[in-house]
């Protein structure tokens, strides 16, 4: 696969070089001259110096034949416009974007840059993780797919509770993918019986959450 | 005949912002302006006998990319909409979001790099592009001289 990366920061030139050592070409775009020059020393010819939002340094990466581009430069504007020329103007197929404030997510919907990933919003949701008890928490979101993975935490009382996997009346659109039980997780069997403190990762189609809240976090 | 009173929202107080936002009130028409460095409200009151507010001009402190910042400066009853910060991209950004987001009638962004101002006013933003104004102006003075 060829990767256009725009911005050799820290996420930039470590995801490079990832995806170098997997066997995929890359070309990463860095615009500070003192950057470009340590990165260089390393990747080579695999790093280009250049404001990566100029339509002739994103051409000279050879962007027209890029199958992914990657937005990661510390400016949310940068990444918005690279997408859109990526996606309209150069007709690449997929875009991943970086969002530096969370509060711009907004505008990245709104411009039609899709998926965006946020090292706020990651961090948010490995603490909703780690910090027991509240409920559901969601851990993947496909969006245009219509799919979500959540994780719920048994609670003694809740329906769920004690019962054997064939029994849980689960909402048509969901399914118990997965149990995590002092800290190891195993697909679980129709008789495999859910416990309280069990941690149940549930795919479902987005709007059945109140349901599944219901079943396994909320005493009868 | 006398122009009707518009509300002019201009993003950007450098010496083409600040320039447009005091001819505008001049002209009349209710004027506010965002800038997220304080000290640019000096370049609105230089030159007027009053203050920039006595005047009846409006100024916001805020980041033209933070769309609370936009709605605190009036986006929402603009009907014109400038962007004129000294980035190229964020005047681009916040064009789009000024009309995509709020409908503002009449949106227009000063962005220096010709292709960008290009390939943006194909997509239905409206452009002023310097650059290409002055590589006109140049090549007009040179054939004159020619």
């Amino acid at each position: 696969m060829y990767v256009v990366i725009a911005g050799g920061g820290k996420v930039g030139w470590n995801l490079a070089r990832e995806l170098i050592e997997k066997g995929h070409e890359v070309t990463l775009i860095e615009q500070t001259r003192t950057r470009y020059l340590t990165i260089e020393e390393e990747l080579e010819h695999a790093v280009q110096y250049g404001d990566s939002t100029e339509m002739w340094v994103l051409e000279r990466a050879g962007i027209q034949r890029a199958e992914l581009v990657v937005a990661v430069t510390g400016d949310d504007e940068d990444n918005i416009l690279i997408c859109q020329m990526a996606r309209e103007k150069y007709d690449v197929q997929r875009t991943i974007a970086r969002v530096n404030n969370p509060r711009n997510r907004e505008l990245f919907e709104l411009l039609g840059v899709s998926p965006v990933v946020s090292a706020t919003d990651l961090i948010l949701r490995l603490i909703e993780h780690e910090v027991p008890s509240f409920g559901l928490v969601h851990l993947l979101d496909l969006h245009a797919e219509r799919l979500e993975i959540v994780e719920v935490e048994v609670t003694a009382g809740a329906p769920a509770a004690d019962s054997r996997v064939a029994d849980v009346a689960m909402p048509d659109g969901s399914l118990i993918i997965s149990v995590l039980r002092q800290g190891t997780g195993f697909v679980p069997k129709p008789d495999t019986v859910i416990e309280v403190g069990d941690e149940v990762l549930v795919v479902l189609d987005p709007g059945l959450e109140a349901g599944i809240t219901s079943l396994f976090a909320t005493p009868a | 005949m006398v122009p009707p009173r518009m509300f002019v929202l201009i993003v950007g107080a450098g010496r083409v912002g600040a320039a447009v936002a005091q001819s505008m009130l001049a002209q009349g028409h209710e004027v506010s302006v965002l800038d997220e460095d304080p000290l640019s409200h000096e370049r609105l009151d230089a030159g007027l006998s009053t203050s920039w507010e006595e005047a009846g001009g409006r100024f916001t402190v805020g980041q033209g990319i933070e769309v609370e910042a936009l709605r605190e400066a009036g986006v929402s009853d603009a009907d014109v909409f400038i962007a004129s910060t000294d980035g190229d991209n964020t005047n681009l950004v916040i064009a789009q979001v000024a009309q995509k987001k709020f409908g503002v009638g009449t949106v227009i962004a000063r962005v220096m790099d010709p292709a960008r101002a290009t390939w943006f006013a194909e997509q239905g933003v409206r452009t002023i592009c310097p650059t290409l104004e002055a590589i006109s102006m140049f090549e007009t003075a040179l054939g004159e001289v020619a």
